[in-house]
This record gives C-alpha cells, structure tokens and sequence, in this order.
C-alpha cells in the first residue's frame, strides 16, 4: 500500500535577483523589485513529500526523525539565515525561488532512499510557490 | 480534466501502539505518541476529485454534495472521536495520519464512484498545520526498487 507523508519546513534567507548575462537596464526590467542591489528576504516554506509503502508494523512511511535530520542537515542548515546568492550553488544561476526549489529537490534526492522523494514545494510568500517532482 | 478540492476539520484523540511489541519498543518507535491516555488533534481532511465540468451546471460535482459525503463517510465517524477505540478501522491497524488517509478513502470512494460522475483522485489528512499524509488510491505501488532500497522486500 503505497502513501505519502509530508512535512513543512521553515528558512529564512536573502537573496537578489540578477544575472550578468543581461545589463542593469535588462536586470531591473526583468526582475522589478527583486533586483534591488543590496538584496531583499524571505521566509520560505519548504516542503517535502515522500511516498513509500505503509509498513504494517508502525503504520508509517517513513521514520519522521530520520526525515526531518536529512532535511535540516542537507537544506536548513546550509540555507537558513544566508544569502543565497553567496552559495556556492548559485554562483553561476539567479536564485529565484524556481531554481532554489530544483536546488532543494536535487540535494534532497540523493540523500534519501531511492524512489522515496515524491516532491519539493518552495513556498516565497503566501502567495508564490514553486514545485518540483520526481515526475519531471 | 478538473481537479477540485474540498476541506473539512475535525478533532479526535490516538495513541500509537504496537501490541505485538513490548512497551518499551512502542515507546523507543512512537515516544510521545504511545502515551497510552491518548492525545489528540485537529485535523483537516482534503478530498480532491478530478473530472470534466457538466455542460449544463458547469460543476464537476455538486459542492453540496461533496461536503455532505466527507461528513456522512468521515466525519461522523471520526470528529470527536478517540480513533483507537470508536473507529473500527483501527482496533488492530495503528491511526497514524499515513493510515488516516487510506482509511478516509477507503470510506469515501464507494460513494463518489456510485455517485457516477468524478472519480476520487486523491485524499490529504494534515494532523497539524506541519505534516500531513496523502493517498492517491491502490493503483499506486511502492516500486520493487523503492521497496528495496526501504528494506520491506
């Protein structure tokens, strides 16, 4: 019996949208507000469904402790209260919240099980968020 | 194809428990949740059905309809409710929110698939605002490779 458990994280983190392949008259047409140069911030929601057999004994997916470790360890730690665009995974690609979300998903995804990361969501505001899955 | 969604709450008390294992493994697996007085929980149940508008009312399926379903099949039976012991289900299956959401489709998808218009798509229980769980229905299975990888083979 196949479900899905899903869990919600919070971080907050800069970060500025701007890319040198475009001029400051592009970056700021392209990007509004988002590309003021001193930055700007975000409480971010991230989160994180996996799926998995239900295992007869626990009635569970998967072991919660476990989860919230490798999320924390992997994602918060790194990202909670920094400026995205000093990571060394964004140097080269603008941290807006859809590659931040690909960014989560695949550093997620290779340390879980194999088959279990269902999807990521990254929520920017109440009203923006971004989703990636193992489906493509 | 539509997917519409409608939520409903309720509050009802678990405990998690293993009776085949002694006391002090429930306690390792389940910590604060085997408390054996039980605690408790609102809920909010999603119920998602997808299918194409009707012509003439423009409704995948009446609202109305839906919200008296997820009340008549789930609610009734679960809000304000002790799970472990007022719902049959779960007299020997543990009420984790994983178990919640198949239990809730497995109550409710007999009476949308009779109803003959949406099919039941997918079932979300949130225990608190943090976690939930999802069942999208037993056509899913665990690959043969996740399972491995999990150590159920």
């Amino acid at each position: 019996m196949k479900a899905y458990f899903g869990r919600r994280y919070m971080l907050s983190a800069s970060h500025r949208l701007h890319t040198a392949a475009l001029t400051a008259e592009e970056n700021r047409a392209t990007y509004g507000k988002c590309n003021n140069e001193h930055g700007h911030g975000h409480n971010y929601v991230v989160e994180v469904l996996v799926g998995g057999a239900v295992e007869a004994e626990t009635g569970m997916v998967v072991d919660l402790v476990a989860l919230d470790k490798t999320v924390h360890e992997r994602v918060l730690d790194r990202f909670d209260h920094a400026n995205l665009n000093l990571d060394p995974l964004f140097v080269d690609r603008v941290p807006t919240t859809e590659n931040f979300c690909k960014t989560i998903f695949a550093l997620l995804y290779d340390a879980l099980p194999a088959g279990e990361l269902e999807h990521v969501r990254v929520e920017e505001t109440e009203n923006n968020f971004f989703e990636c899955s193992a489906r493509g | 194809m539509i997917f519409l969604t409608r939520r409903a709450t309720f509050s009802a008390s678990h405990y998690y428990w293993n009776e085949a294992w002694p006391a002090e493994k429930n306690q390792q697996v389940f910590g604060r949740c085997a408390n054996r007085n039980g605690h408790g929980h609102n809920y909010t149940l999603e119920v998602t059905v997808a299918g194409e508008p009707d012509p003439m009312t423009g409704f995948v399926v009446d609202l109305k309809w839906l919200k008296d379903v997820m009340e008549r099949e789930v609610l009734a039976a679960y809000d304000h409710k002790h799970l472990n012991l007022d719902a049959p289900e779960f007299a020997h299956q543990i009420p984790t929110t994983e178990n919640i959401a198949i239990a809730a489709w497995q109550r409710l998808e007999p009476a949308i698939t009779a109803a003959g218009g949406a099919r039941l798509s997918r079932v979300r229980v949130y225990e608190t605002p943090e976690i939930f769980a999802e069942y999208r229905g037993p056509h899913e299975q665990v690959s043969a490779r996740g399972v491995k990888d999990r150590g159920e083979a």
